[in-house]
């Protein structure tokens, strides 16, 4: 047990608490990081889904687009990114790495969340009078609302993953560990760091996959726990 | 709500998951360390295998070495741009690789964490001894890539710096740049602030250094002394007579089994690569584009060795 034990004991260790690269502060770094980059990737491609499943049109270009920005290296775009936009815009190079990466996931998750909803369901709302953005708010929303929070979950986990590289540039994270502790030849540290960065990403995962529960409209799981009698088939998962 | 399956499931992943706590314990403490690939030295009993690092300015020199030895009728094979010391040093300890360009410090450092030297003779005194038996380090030269504090001319004559000591005079903070690493090592701000007693901050600039300094973001960066910025921006080294910082001198590190033969040929190689020779090979390759080859043997044509 030699490496996990003392990956632990550099854990525990009362050292992480101080100095510039304590592990609340770079915890807060990641944090900060991957929030900021999910909600500018989200009020791009979430009302942009939204218009396309609404509407219909526009969704190969969606998925074309979607497919290409899921190939891009992160590490070298970001890389990249800080070289044209100069040393003196570093967070802005990697939020913009960070929001490209994000973007494939959420926009999946919102016009899939649309597609997913029953033709009938959009014809009767039509039908009951309900004029365009009625039937958009009041029904095609929250029917599409666990599809999308599916997506949201998948952006949220590869940020957390990704961000662990904005230590290279200088953003501390939970990365800087990793990225410290190699040249340093010291292996605890880095396995340390990894632990931190799979625990962050685990509980993420976990309370996301609560609020996508909770995101299925009541009377949708009342009405299919009392057809089944049995578990909620409504949350499939949006992992595009 | 818990079935038999569910529970059969949980079951297994639980212990898979235990399964590998317990396996990645058993691994030995250094997980970048690749076993010895196969028996020492190659097939043909001449053919001496030259390697460098992913690194232009190594390259060049570990360049240098193989059309000497090739001037000397030596077959070389090169396998150049390895990557850091955690990728080659294994090839380098099995025999794949022959010879190797590298830095006395630095490579102390690796081998031996708590090293104290800090002087070049001391430096390559210690080396030798931490060196394994497979490897030898042969003559070193004057040329060194060496950390340095290092700021712009105009920071210098503003606050009146010549040596770390001065740093102390400033009144404004004053950030220190470099890899990341530099925060933990002994001629860090730790080292600094013991040696010199001045306080510095720490910015982990890494690969943007020369830019950060530049471009005013931090005031003090560990630049190394082949950079050729020495020759092509306005900066200059502070001097450091305490011996803060951890001499490293290129020296050429051979196996041990092929050592003797190259030793008079390289060993002439080092006496003639002096201290503004690497800068000056760096503004070759980085200002005028020229390839590592032309480099190399325009240096060794100039020095008179071919």
């Amino acid at each position: 047990m030699n490496l996990f034990t003392d990956a632990l004991a550099w854990l525990f260790s009362p050292e992480r608490l101080d100095g510039p690269y304590a592990l609340p502060i770079l915890l807060g770094q990641h944090l900060y990081y991957t929030i900021v980059s999910v909600l500018i990737a989200a009020a791009i491609a979430v009302p942009a889904g939204w218009i396309i499943g609404h509407t219909g049109r526009g969704r190969e270009i969606a998925v074309a687009i979607s497919g290409a920005a899921r190939a891009i290296p992160s590490f070298g775009l970001m890389i990249l990114l800080v070289l044209l936009l100069g040393v003196l815009r570093v967070p802005e190079a990697a939020i913009i790495t960070f929001v490209i990466l994000a973007i494939p996931s959420l926009l999946a998750g919102a016009y899939t969340g649309l597609e997913a909803i029953d033709r009938r369901t959009i014809d009767a709302a039509r039908a009951v009078g309900m004029t365009g953005w009625q039937v958009f708010w009041r029904v095609e929303l929250p029917l599409g609302l666990p599809l999308l929070v599916g997506g949201i979950r998948a952006a949220l986990l590869q940020v957390i993953a990704t961000v662990t590289i904005a230590a290279y540039v200088n953003l501390g994270g939970l990365g800087w560990p990793i990225i410290q502790g190699i040249p340093l030849q010291r292996f605890d540290q880095v396995l340390g760091g990894a632990i931190l960065v799979a625990l962050l990403a685990l509980i993420a995962d976990l309370l996301m996959a609560l609020a996508q529960h909770a995101a299925v409209p009541t009377g949708i799981r009342v009405q299919q726990t009392r057809r089944v009698g049995g578990r909620a088939r409504a949350t499939a998962s949006a992992t595009a | 709500m818990f079935t038999a399956r569910k529970s059969r499931i949980a079951l297994v992943g639980a212990a898979a998951l235990a399964a590998s706590l317990v396996l990645a314990g058993c691994s030995n403490s250094n997980p970048l360390e690749e076993e010895p690939a196969g028996e020492g030295s190659g097939e043909g009993g001449d053919t001496i295998v030259v390697g460098s690092q992913a690194y232009y300015s190594n390259e060049i020199v570990a360049e240098i070495y193989a059309q000497a030895l090739e001037a000397e009728g030596f077959t070389v094979e090169k396998k150049f741009n390895i990557g850091q010391r955690d990728a080659y040093i294994p090839e380098l300890e099995s025999g794949a690789v022959d010879l190797f360009p590298e830095y006395t410090g630095n490579l102390l450092e690796f081998y031996d964490p708590e090293a104290t030297a800090t002087s070049p003779e001391d430096v390559y005194a210690a080396l030798q001894e931490a060196l394994p038996e497979e490897l030898t380090a042969l003559d070193y030269a004057e040329a060194s890539d060496q950390d340095t504090y290092t700021v712009t001319k105009e920071f210098a004559e503003a606050n009146g710096l010549t040596t770390i000591a001065d740093l102390a005079k400033v009144t404004t903070p004053v950030t220190l740049g470099g890899a990341p690493e530099l925060e933990q090592r002994p001629y860090g701000p730790a080292g600094a602030k013991e040696v010199y007693g001045v306080d510095l901050q720490f910015s982990a600039t890494g690969e943007t250094t020369l830019e950060s300094l530049l471009a005013g973001e931090i005031q003090v960066a560990d630049i190394y002394t082949a950079a050729p910025a020495f020759q092509t921006e306005e900066i200059v080294a502070l001097e450091d007579p305490e011996n803060l910082i951890l001499a490293s001198n290129v020296v050429p590190i051979a196996s041990s089994d092929v050592a003797d033969e190259i030793a008079d040929v390289i060993n002439a190689v080092s006496a003639e690569l002096g201290a503004d020779d690497l800068v000056a090979l760096g503004v070759q390759s980085t200002e005028d584009q020229m390839s590592p080859d032309d480099i190399a043997t325009q240096w060794l044509e100039d020095a008179g060795l071919i």
